[in-house]
């Protein structure tokens, strides 16, 4: 056996040349930017307001009163003749102040006890949370007004106390994100490399929950300016000449009879800035949940490369056989992106025969499951069927309207995914949930659909049915739930079975029961099943006939023997000697170099020519199609002769 | 030889809102220089808590945990992190493991600062080091998670687990989540580390086959207890415990022809309710050999032919098992 003794050195993915975070996707929105640009501009004009205001605030002017906007007073004069915009500008200064006291006391009482309840919990979370739940429960405003009534006049104190009360929303936010971020492994982790709890808090869960963070403060910051100019307008704030936008609202509303314009400066003001804060903080919190879905899909798929490398597909060879019961003809699968097209999956050609086991094999993104979905018509919306036909018993599924397919769908052809749990509803028990499909099926009586659920419980093994029967999705263990799942596939009566990693997920022990539950069926019910999985433990003990994939395409399809026996592609070899069941114990494994290459950076020649071990320059030069090998086998190797000895018939 | 690490009699109790759940129960273990102990069981056997009281990250309730002969089971926070200088962890998920909002040489970078002493170039060196043993470029360390496969986090979560040189890594299923060729690739590159730095490891895995391939000896849990311990090739080979044997019989053989045969001499399936208790054995409800006295004694560990077994029925029911069918194959050639 040849060994490679070093790996290769790992290639980088090409990185996005930017950190596009959730600021680039904010300043993506035109709400976001808007809200920004006022916000920012209303800042600076406060604090020039010195500077720029047409007249000094406080002047009074008896013979200009209640003006209108004219050229000299641009938004009119008060009652008292003074300069409406100076006062604008010269009460945001007010505002700001107290909007920035809000937030800055809100965010120094509710972040850290947030943090230190989520993240420590026990006794003191308790206490904590305790005390948050009784501050929300005291009316706010009235509470205000009583300390006012206290130290009248006192802004400061009354943003304070307004912050105190508003706290515990924030501390709740914080505290829920706290609790979800402690549960990751790099907290774990960092714990190991040394760090202490205070030193975890600051470097790892505090950036981490900055997001939330920032979204509260923003939103409260609309809260407290409504709050402050209503403090303003009620003039329990400052002294009646100072010129705050709530008190010239007030004077504006006591006489509205003579001017209706002038309440229009300030009320426009105040409804415009609650606005711009408010919309800060919904577009503030959108750009990061898209951020995190752009972070966690980027992580799990990797990036899409964008030039797509549409590859002609070879003719295939007429692969289907006379009676199968799925014949998957051609089938390509793309992706839809603002990048564009995308191919998945490629001229892939498989068929199953009617009791047959097939096993789709093949690591994570080489298509597997996305050819499942395909046939199940269960694509997500961002991947199409770009061709091919797929044909159930003779007719064109691919090709027939969404009703004729919603009939085939569970009668034909059943599904069966990796997570049994989250299919089952948690709100019915599986009683009901079983005899609906059974009725939908079969019609009948709701009695003969509750005896059929019974035996279809019965079937899949479950040792006492009537109990199961009467359990919810979250009572069964894993291995019960996969058989629920199972039975609930089995209620059309299918010919089909696809199953994607139908064991994955389990213990040992209790995949072999499943393993040996699927072996049954197929024996007395003559079910045929399409098997996705990457184990070729599996494989050996369920399959009939294999179909193995890399990179989007079919790359051998055997007998499940002779593929143990003597796989005819380098990738089937190389998968078959990283299995540790097979290696010698201690020795190193033969390892494939580097990893499957993701779809948009599929070469144009072999695939898998990059971690192939025989490959020469003519690999590289064209597609390479899928050929005839021997009796009933095909590889899609140029070099299988050479390579393997083998007699291209 | 001295044991570089040693549990004695380690009990772990969590508690789930009103009830106490018993994770370990009373497990003794040792791990001596330069071996590697697998550790093996399925869901809920302990195997991770086990992990987990080396590393001062579970309530241990009673029993010790001795590094080097010096007791590390409870300890405040200046002398655990002490104990990180000698034992580092690498987990399961190398997507949870790995913070997204710090760059890899961010990451790799704590350890040495949390333990202080080691000035800026030095931090890069030892980064750049780390990343270069576990076959990453250099540029890798500014960049961010997301831009690594899972094969390449998981070997990232490696260079963190080096950098301060330990003695003893604890390794919680780190293959689990990979492909199959990226697992080949990590279990190698765990094996040329071993060999080059006289590394002990403690191998955590749910896939017997894994851990047979990389262990010295094995421990078999289930649900808190050791039940069966020994030389790794003999445990998979000849187990001594019912448990083990059928979580052998259990993995299908990578061989349609061996594992039809197996098949057919398999022994009748094991029953599937669950239950435990502390005065019998914990396997006697799934046991095919059970007699009444495993449903109210708790068989003792004694040794075996080539370790320690759990069991009332050991050798008798080695006898009873169908002709064994060979655990294993040559391979494709």
């Amino acid at each position: 056996m040849t060994r490679l003794a070093t790996d290769p050195v790992a290639s980088l993915p090409q990185a996005p040349s930017a950190q596009r975070g959730a600021l680039g996707t904010l300043l993506r929105r035109p709400a976001a930017i808007v809200a920004i640009a006022y916000l920012a501009i209303l800042v600076v004009v406060s604090v020039a307001a010195p500077l720029i205001a047409p007249a000094d605030p406080l002047g009074l002017d008896l013979a200009r009163v209640l003006s209108g906007p004219t050229q000299n007073n641009l938004l009119g004069t008060d009652s008292l003749g003074r300069d409406v915009l100076s006062r604008i500008l010269y009460g945001g200064r007010r505002s700001l102040i107290s909007v920035v006291e809000g937030v800055v006391v809100v965010l120094a009482i509710g972040v850290p006890l947030g943090l230190a309840a989520g993240y420590f919990r026990g006794w003191g979370d308790s206490v904590i949370s305790r005390i948050s739940d009784v501050l929300l429960a005291v009316p706010g405003i009235i509470l205000v007004l009583v300390i006012l009534a206290v130290v009248p006049r006192n802004e400061d104190v009354a943003m304070v106390a307004f912050a105190v009360l508003g706290a515990p929303s924030v501390f709740r936010v914080v505290r829920g994100a706290t609790l979800r971020v402690r549960e990751e492994l790099y907290i774990a982790a960092a714990r190991v490399s040394g760090l202490s709890h205070p030193r975890i808090v600051m470097r790892h869960v505090l950036p981490r929950i900055t997001g939330p963070v920032v979204v509260q403060a923003s939103l409260f910051a609309a809260y407290a300016l409504l709050f402050e100019t209503g403090i303003a307008y009620l003039g329990l704030a400052a002294d009646p000449s100072t010129p705050t936008w709530g008190g010239m609202v007030g004077e504006a509303s006591t006489v509205i009879q003579q001017q209706q314009w002038l309440v229009i400066p300030s009320g426009v003001t105040i409804a415009v800035t609650i606005l711009a804060f408010g919309l800060l903080g919904d577009s503030l919190r959108d750009a990061l949940a898209v951020d995190e879905r752009i972070a966690s899909s980027a992580a799990r798929g990797g990036k899409r490369a964008p030039a797509p490398v549409v590859v002609e597909n070879a003719s295939e060879p007429a692969s289907s056989r006379e009676g199968a019961l799925l014949d998957v003809r051609n089938m390509s699968v793309s992706v839809l992106s603002e990048d564009g097209v995308t191919p998945v999956v490629e001229g892939v050609s498989f068929d199953v025969m009617p009791g047959e086991t097939v096993g789709l094999i093949g690591e994570s993104g080489c298509g597997k499951s996305v050819t499942a979905y395909a046939i199940l018509r269960l694509l997500p919306p961002e991947l199409v069927l770009a061709s091919g036909q797929v044909f159930l018993d003779g007719t064109d599924i691919a090709a027939a309207s969404d009703r004729d397919f919603d009939r085939l769908r569970g009668r034909t052809l059943a599904y069966v995914s990796q997570e049994p749990q989250p299919s089952l509803d948690p709100t019915f028990t599986v009683g009901s949930q079983l005899s609906e499909v059974v009725r939908n099926h079969e019609g009948g009586t709701r009695r003969e659909a509750k005896q059929r659920a019974l035996e279809l419980l019965e079937l899949v093994e479950l040792p006492g049915a009537q109990q199961v029967a009467r359990a919810r999705a979250h009572e069964l263990s894993g291995g019960m739930a996969q058989r629920v799942a199972i039975a609930i596939a089995l209620a059309g009566r299918p010919k089909l079975l696809i199953a994607d990693e139908p064991t994955t997920a389990l213990d040992v022990t209790i995949q072999a029961e499943i393993l040996a539950l699927l072996r049954r069926l197929k024996a007395e019910t003559g079910l045929a099943m399409l098997l996705i999985t990457h184990n070729w433990g599996v494989v050996a003990d369920t399959c009939d006939r294999t179909v193995v994939m890399y990179a989007g395409q079919v790359v051998e399809r055997a007998d499940v023997q002779d593929l143990f026996d003597r796989p005819l592609h380098p990738y089937t070899r190389g998968l078959l000697e990283s299995e540790p069941a097979l290696a010698e114990p201690g020795a190193l494994l033969t390892a494939m170099p580097g990893s499957v290459p993701a779809p948009g950076s599929w070469s144009s020649g072999c695939r898998f020519a990059a971690r192939c071990p025989f490959a020469v320059a003519e690999c590289s030069d064209g597609a390479v199609p899928l050929a005839p090998v021997g009796t009933g086998r095909q590889s899609r190797c140029l070099r299988v002769d050479e390579i393997f000895g083998a007699v291209t018939a | 030889m001295e044991p570089l690490l040693e549990l004695r009699d380690v009990t772990v109790h969590y508690r789930r809102g009103r009830t106490t759940i018993c994770a370990l129960d009373a497990v003794s273990l040792d791990v001596r220089p330069g071996e590697t102990v697998g550790l093996v069981g399925e869901s809920g056997s302990g195997k991770s808590t086990i992990g987990r009281s080396v590393l001062g990250l579970a309530p241990v309730r009673s029993g010790e945990v001795l590094l080097a002969g010096r007791d590390i089971t409870h300890l405040p926070f200046k002398q655990r992190r002490e104990t990180y200088r000698h034992v580092q962890v690498v987990f399961q998920d190398p997507y949870s493991s790995l913070n997204p909002s710090r760059t890899i040489g961010g990451t790799l970078a704590e350890p040495l600062e949390a333990q202080g002493g080691y000035d800026r170039a030095a931090v890069r060196d030892r980064v750049r080091e780390a990343l270069e043993r576990v076959r990453l470029p250099a540029e890798a360390a500014d960049r961010y998670p997301r831009q690594f496969s899972g094969g390449q986090r998981q070997r990232i979560a490696i260079a963190r687990a080096l950098i301060l040189s330990p003695q003893l890594i604890v390794f919680d299923e780190p293959t689990s989540a990979l492909d199959l060729s990226v697992q080949a690739q990590i279990l190698n590159l765990l094996q040329e580390l071993q060999a080059e730095r006289n590394l002990s490891y403690l191998f955590i895995s749910h896939d017997l086959q894994v851990v047979r391939h990389v262990s010295d000896r094995v421990f078999v849990l289930y649900q808190g207890q050791v039940l069966e311990t020994g030389a790794a090739a003999e445990v998979s080979e000849a187990p001594a415990h019912p448990y083990a044997h059928a979580l052998l019989q259990a993995a299908p053989l990578p061989n349609p022809r061996l594992q039809r045969e197996r098949r057919m001499a398999r022994t009748p399936s094991i029953r599937l309710e669950s239950s435990s208790s502390t005065d019998r054995c914990a396997f006697a409800h799934r046991c095919p050999y059970a007699i009444p006295v495993c449903e109210f004694e708790r068989p003792e560990l004694r040794p075996s032919e080539h370790g320690l077994v759990a069991c009332h029925r050991y050798p008798e029911w080695c006898a009873e098992v169908a002709p064994d069918i060979p655990v294993r194959n040559g391979g494709p050639s």
